[in-house]
């Protein structure tokens, strides 16, 4: 049963001064199925979606919607005309209710007036049709990012698309959540609509997309049946070349070097923080990566912060060396040599504004103070050796690092902390949204620093990765630290670490 | 492996642990400045002879309603996170175009909806000049401050009484309750203009977009609102409230004066923040700036009450109290943060 | 100064030539620059030592918007300085004493760091938005300024303290010196240290910067006491041309005019990247501006609507937007973020 595509896309050229975005790309898409686009950070499929919803315009091409022509002025009238797009971050308004966020635009109206109470008892119903149950008058950023990133999944459900976009809807998800949310994508594709999906998680992908659409540097790779294509063959076409790197990690056996020391660098004591985190026991030795694992909500960001002082605690010591200290202010927990890489990339990490230069030695110059300014040559020499340690590209120091792609603005981030020589670095989410190659290089990177004698303590929402890398896995679940399991080994499987996290065990 | 792989996981529903503080939490700027007028009141009261009059609560009113006109369209734009500096040049332009077009023999009934079109055309050309062209609300409209404060120097330096009988008439109009107990129709005029802004901002769609502009323009866009028609609307509502607020000082002073409202865009902006809006958008009532602008007429009350103060004491003392307000309100939505 | 900064400058500089030659047609000898009594004189001169106030306060202004903020409050410093040093010096058994000027501009000046202080406070530590935490000593430090000086005009006699505002030293002006001074300390200070980039972080994203260990708190502080002093010297300056202290007049409405040259200088209004050099530039254009006005013979009524156009052309020429729909072809890559309106 093939019908006839209901969107469909040819020769699409954009380009940007300087940059050829997408370069004769075709792209079709048929109702009543998951469409997968997928390609390496850069390789144009924001772009495509962008241009798809006239949030660009293009150079050349066509795009037909039903069979008939149709070029859009922008989202709203995308929207109207049955495009509806998810993105990647969070866009709804934090400040208005849940309900305004779902129907804003198009509010239930009677003569002109809008008319909540109707507004509010259907957001009610839309969620509760989704497994949510919501306050739906409170305003919306009193809710989590994933709830955020649902009531918007929610919205664009709503509005009845023919065609319905998923930017990397689940990358802020944890696993019950991107199941309920596919279930609803298995129904919505009975339903006859057509879904474009992007995701970084490639078993995702599998486990719904049914056809497959390849983009790399911006021009089209091909257009394949899931079914049709194995993983190994899809990550090959996506990066043009072998994963060598990714399973060369992979054979690794995990041990720390005998001679770690024995004294941790970091212990703490009951430490804790009411509504973040509940009181936890945790000791970290240099050469040692401690894994975090845990699902979205279970408190992995908030430990993490609190090692740092980015948050006070309230409960419970914390002891650097043996000494107890109380950690005021992320400089202090940066003069103990603690270092801390955000998950929020963009709004807590790099300062898009300013040069990779700048952003790579800003926290090696804040902990001298602005009165002793790091030499000139110094700097070069510094940001010269990470450019060229970590691969970030462009490999110009001057370039602003808002038009760095996500990995490279990670490996910023990374190559800031790593100037400050830290002993103990935490890195919260380094490999999220961003394309395979840097992610292996980046695990790669940690296990050397590891090995190196660094303390290394991981967070990720992917349980592969932290098992890969860690020596020993701090599992959480609802805000509380509940097991430590050793994986100095390497032998501990997925299954274990989630049993744990799903029936709560206290060890 | 696959990370996918659901664990055997209890369906997820999300707890509202907190959900009347949450709900409470954004009306408590506006509570607090109701508390603090309430105060005033009560001190005023206390302190001074014939302050518990009825007629000196109507006289903050009477001799305040131009301000609450323009402080509700300013409400507008500083919801959407942006500032309209121009208003009291408009007011002082509108002024000065009244009472020379009167002066020189025109009707009542072609200056009063001319000067309204001129105060609305200046707005709607700084909000293109914002949406079209990028450049900055505070700088766009002190262009436009300028522009309009300079127009109606050029048109006359002097102070014009104004004679035209339907001015005058407004001006005298009273609307009694009582011996002595009345409220000009400029207080009709303004409250009617409060009423349609807070109906607007919470019953329409142009509303709720102003709220969601300034709490992520960005998503709005995404979102599919109309921002960009939005933003011009915001600063064309500002520009006809100006405007209208001119007319009502006209009312007032019964003169047009290059002079006049100096310096009133610092006192709109004033009212709206006292009255709990937050200056960076999406957040606060229009009901919240008429007690803002509640609070500065009963400053001055209370000063005139005193007596013995000299003018630089109100300064002063508008100062001390923006800082109390400022400070205890921020202290106030701290803790229930 | 990157190629970037030039570029951004190029208009502004234009128009200030434009300016400049303009009033040849009215005015043949506005080039020229004589040596009178030792001192220089002609028009030129007189643009500089009229900017001379406005590009302190701009100075000033451009630290306090570099770390996201803003100073409403400048005005009212200069008002508070002056009246203090004429009270001060007025006092004084010997007006002339150069001793006791000192003391006067010391103790203005100390003062004006005073302002500056809780200005930074309430903005960084109690964490009130600048331009409403300013607002408050916009319009208490005009009332505190008339109190001083009971509201009428102080005028004061003395020499030393004229020297500041009205003097001359090797013929140039020495409230141009003064300027000089103040503007390449301050960029050496703050471009020789770390200061500049600190400052630029913690305006263009606080989060990254806290996490990133830098104390936004001490040089926001620092901002504003920075703004402060340099309003306290352009008042001091203000007063001393005029020989008096006039609590209405001194820095009336010097806060709009400042930050109008803060952002013909290139510096965004959001925080994070600044141009001194720009500012400085701003403040001189708009002198240029009230002279030429001046020259040109319009009446002085016009000023405002002639300062209106130039600020309106000058927008205009620095939105990306703007040239992006003139000049098809010449769009800067600031002009396509993802979150651009469609065209």
């Amino acid at each position: 049963m093939v019908d006839p595509p209901i969107l469909q896309m040819t020769g699409i050229r954009k380009t940007f001064p300087g940059v050829v975005a997408l370069d004769g790309v075709d792209f079709s898409l048929r109702p009543g199925e998951v469409h997968a686009l997928m390609g390496e950070n850069g390789a144009g499929k924001s772009t495509l979606i962008k241009v798809l919803t006239g949030v660009y315009g293009i150079d050349a091409g066509d795009i037909t919607l039903d069979g008939a022509p149709v070029r859009f002025g922008g989202p709203l009238q995308a929207q109207q005309a049955g495009i509806s797009t998810v993105y990647q971050e969070v866009n709804l308004c934090a400040n208005l209710s849940v309900a305004e966020n779902i129907f804003i635009g198009r509010e239930p109206r009677r003569f002109g007036k809008i008319r909540w109470s109707e507004m509010r008892r259907r957001s009610a119903e839309l969620l509760a049709g989704l497994d949510l149950h919501l306050d739906v008058a409170a305003p919306l950023g009193t809710y989590s990012l994933a709830i955020q990133q649902m009531v918007a999944i929610a919205r664009a459900i709503d509005i009845s698309a023919k065609v319905l976009i998923l930017d990397e809807p689940t990358s802020s998800l944890d696993a019950s959540e991107v199941e309920r949310l596919f279930q609803v994508m298995r129904r919505l594709k009975r339903d006859g609509v057509a879904i474009l999906f992007i995701s970084h998680f490639l078993d995702q992908v599998y486990a719904v997309a049914d056809r497959m659409t390849v983009l790399r540097n911006g021009t089209l790779i091909g257009e394949y049946a899931t079914a049709e294509l194995t993983q190994m063959q899809l990550v090959t076409k996506m990066i043009g070349k072998e994963l060598t790197v990714l399973e060369r990690l992979e054979e690794e056996p995990r041990t720390v070097t005998a001679d770690a020391p024995r004294q941790p660098i970091v212990e703490a004591h009951e430490l804790g923080r009411t509504g973040a985190i509940a009181p936890f026991e945790l000791a970290i030795r240099g050469g040692e990566i401690v894994g975090l694992a845990g699902l979205l909500g279970s408190g992995r960001t908030e430990l993490a912060r609190l090692l740092f002082g980015a948050d006070r605690p309230d409960h419970g010591t914390l002891k650097i060396d043996g000494r107890p200290v109380t950690l005021r202010t992320p400089r202090m927990a940066m003069n103990h040599g603690i270092a801390f890489s955000s998950e929020n990339r963009r709004t807590e990490g790099v300062v898009g504004e300013l040069s990779v230069r700048e952003n790579i030695v800003l926290a090696l110059q804040a902990s001298r103070g602005w009165s002793r300014p790091i030499p000139r040559r110094k700097q070069d020499e510094l940001v010269e050796r990470y450019i060229k340690t970590l691969g970030i590209r462009p490999a110009d120091p001057d370039v602003a690092v808002r038009n760095l792609s996500g990995g490279n603005q990670q490996k910023v981030l990374l190559a800031r902390w790593l100037i400050t020589e830290p002993r103990l670095l935490i890195v919260d989410e380094p490999t999220r949204g961003i394309d395979v190659g840097a992610k292996a290089e980046i695990q790669r990177l940690l296990v050397e620093l590891a090995d190196g004698g660094m303390a290394v303590l991981f967070v990720s929402a992917e349980l592969e990765e932290v098992l890969r890398l860690s020596h020993k896995i701090e599992v959480l679940r609802e805000r509380h630290l509940i097991e430590e399991v050793d994986n100095t080994g390497g032998g501990v499987d997925a299954d274990r670490i989630m049993q744990a996290i799903a029936s709560g065990a206290k060890s | 492996m696959t990370d996918v792989k659901a664990p055997p996981q209890p369906e997820v529903t999300v707890a509202t642990p907190h959900k009347r503080r949450r709900a409470d939490r954004r009306h408590i700027p506006v509570l607090a400045t109701l508390a603090l007028l309430v105060l005033m009141y009560s001190l005023g009261v206390a302190n001074y002879d014939n302050f518990s009059d009825t007629q000196v609560l109507l006289n903050v009113f009477v001799d305040n309603a131009f301000l609450l006109v323009v402080a509700a369209g300013m409400t507008f734009v500083i919801l959407t996170g942006g500032i309209d500096l121009s208003v009291g040049a408009v007011v002082a332009l509108t002024t000065v175009v009244a009472a020379t077009l009167l002066n020189d023999g025109w009707p009542a009934a072609v200056v009063l909806p001319l000067v309204l079109l001129i105060g609305t055309t200046l707005g709607l050309g700084m909000g293109a000049v914002i949406h079209y062209f990028k450049v900055e609300p505070f700088i766009a409209t002190l262009a436009g401050m300028f522009l309009a404060r300079g127009l109606s120097l050029l048109i006359n330096r002097n102070s014009i009484p104004i004679t035209d009988p339907f001015w005058t008439a407004m001006a005298q109009e009273r609307i009694r309750f009582g011996p002595g107990i009345f409220i000009s129709t400029s207080v009709v005029i303004a409250a009617v203009v409060v009423l349609a802004g807070a109906a607007v901002l919470a019953y329409t769609r142009f509303g709720r977009t102003v709220y969601a502009i300034g709490g992520n323009a960005d998503s709005a866009l995404l979102m599919g609102l109309p921002v960009g028609r939005t933003r011009i609307a915001v600063y064309t509502i500002s520009g006809f409230c100006s405007a209208l607020g001119g007319v009502l000082l006209s009312f007032y002073m019964l003169s047009g004066y290059s002079l006049h409202a100096q310096g009133m865009e610092l006192d709109a902006i004033a009212a709206v923040v006292i009255g709990g809006v937050i200056l960076t958008g999406g957040s606060g009532y229009l009901f919240g700036t008429v007690l803002g602008v509640l609070v500065l007429g009963l400053i001055q009350t209370i000063i005139t009450f005193q007596g013995t103060l000299s003018s630089w004491w109100t300064k002063i003392v508008i100062g001390i109290l923006l800082f109390a307000f400022i400070v205890l309100q921020r202290l106030v939505t701290r803790r229930a943060r | 100064m990157t190629p970037l900064v030039r570029h951004r400058l190029f208009w502004p500089a234009v128009v200030l030539v434009l300016l400049l030659v303009s009033n040849v047609f009215f005015a043949p000898r506005f080039f020229t620059i004589t040596l009178q009594d030792g001192h220089l004189y002609g028009s030129l001169i007189d643009v500089l030592r009229s900017a001379t106030p406005l590009a302190l306060v701009a100075l000033g202004m451009t630290m306090v918007i570099a770390t996201g903020g803003i100073d409403l409050s400048v005005g009212s410093v200069m008002a508070i300085s002056g009246a203090v040093a004429c009270l001060f010096i007025g006092d004084l058994s010997d007006p002339g004493s150069v001793g006791g000027v000192l003391l006067a501009v010391g103790l203005a000046l100390g003062l004006s760091a005073v302002a500056g202080i809780w200005n930074g406070v309430l903005v960084s530590v109690i964490g009130i938005q600048p331009i409403i935490a300013t607002l408050i000593l916009m319009v208490a430090g005009r009332g505190i300024a008339q109190l001083l000086t009971g509201g009428q005009i102080i005028n004061v006699s003395s020499p030393p303290f004229r020297v500041i505002g009205a003097g001359y030293l090797l013929g140039v002006p020495v409230s141009v010196i003064i300027v000089a001074v103040v503007v390449a300390a301050a960029v050496l200070l703050i471009r020789r240290s770390a200061l500049g980039v600190l400052v630029e972080a913690v305006g263009a994203s606080p989060t990254a910067s806290r996490l990133a260990g830098i104390r936004a708190r001490g040089l926001t502080i620092m901002a504003y006491v920075f703004a402060a002093v340099c309003a306290g010297i352009a008042g001091l300056i203000f007063s001393s041309n005029v020989a008096s202290a006039d609590s209405n007049a001194a820095g009336n409405l010097i806060e709009l005019d400042a930050i109008l040259a803060v952002v013909i200088g290139g510096t965004a209004l959001t925080g994070g990247r600044f141009s001194i050099a720009g500012s400085v530039l701003g403040a001189v254009l708009i002198s240029a501006l009230d002279i030429t006005t001046y020259t040109i013979g319009v009446p002085a009524e016009t000023t405002l609507l002639f300062k209106a156009v130039v600020v309106v052309i000058l927008c205009l020429s620095q939105s990306a937007a703007f040239r992006a729909a003139v000049f098809r072809r010449r769009r800067t890559p600031a002009a396509t973020p993802a979150a651009e309106v469609p065209a």
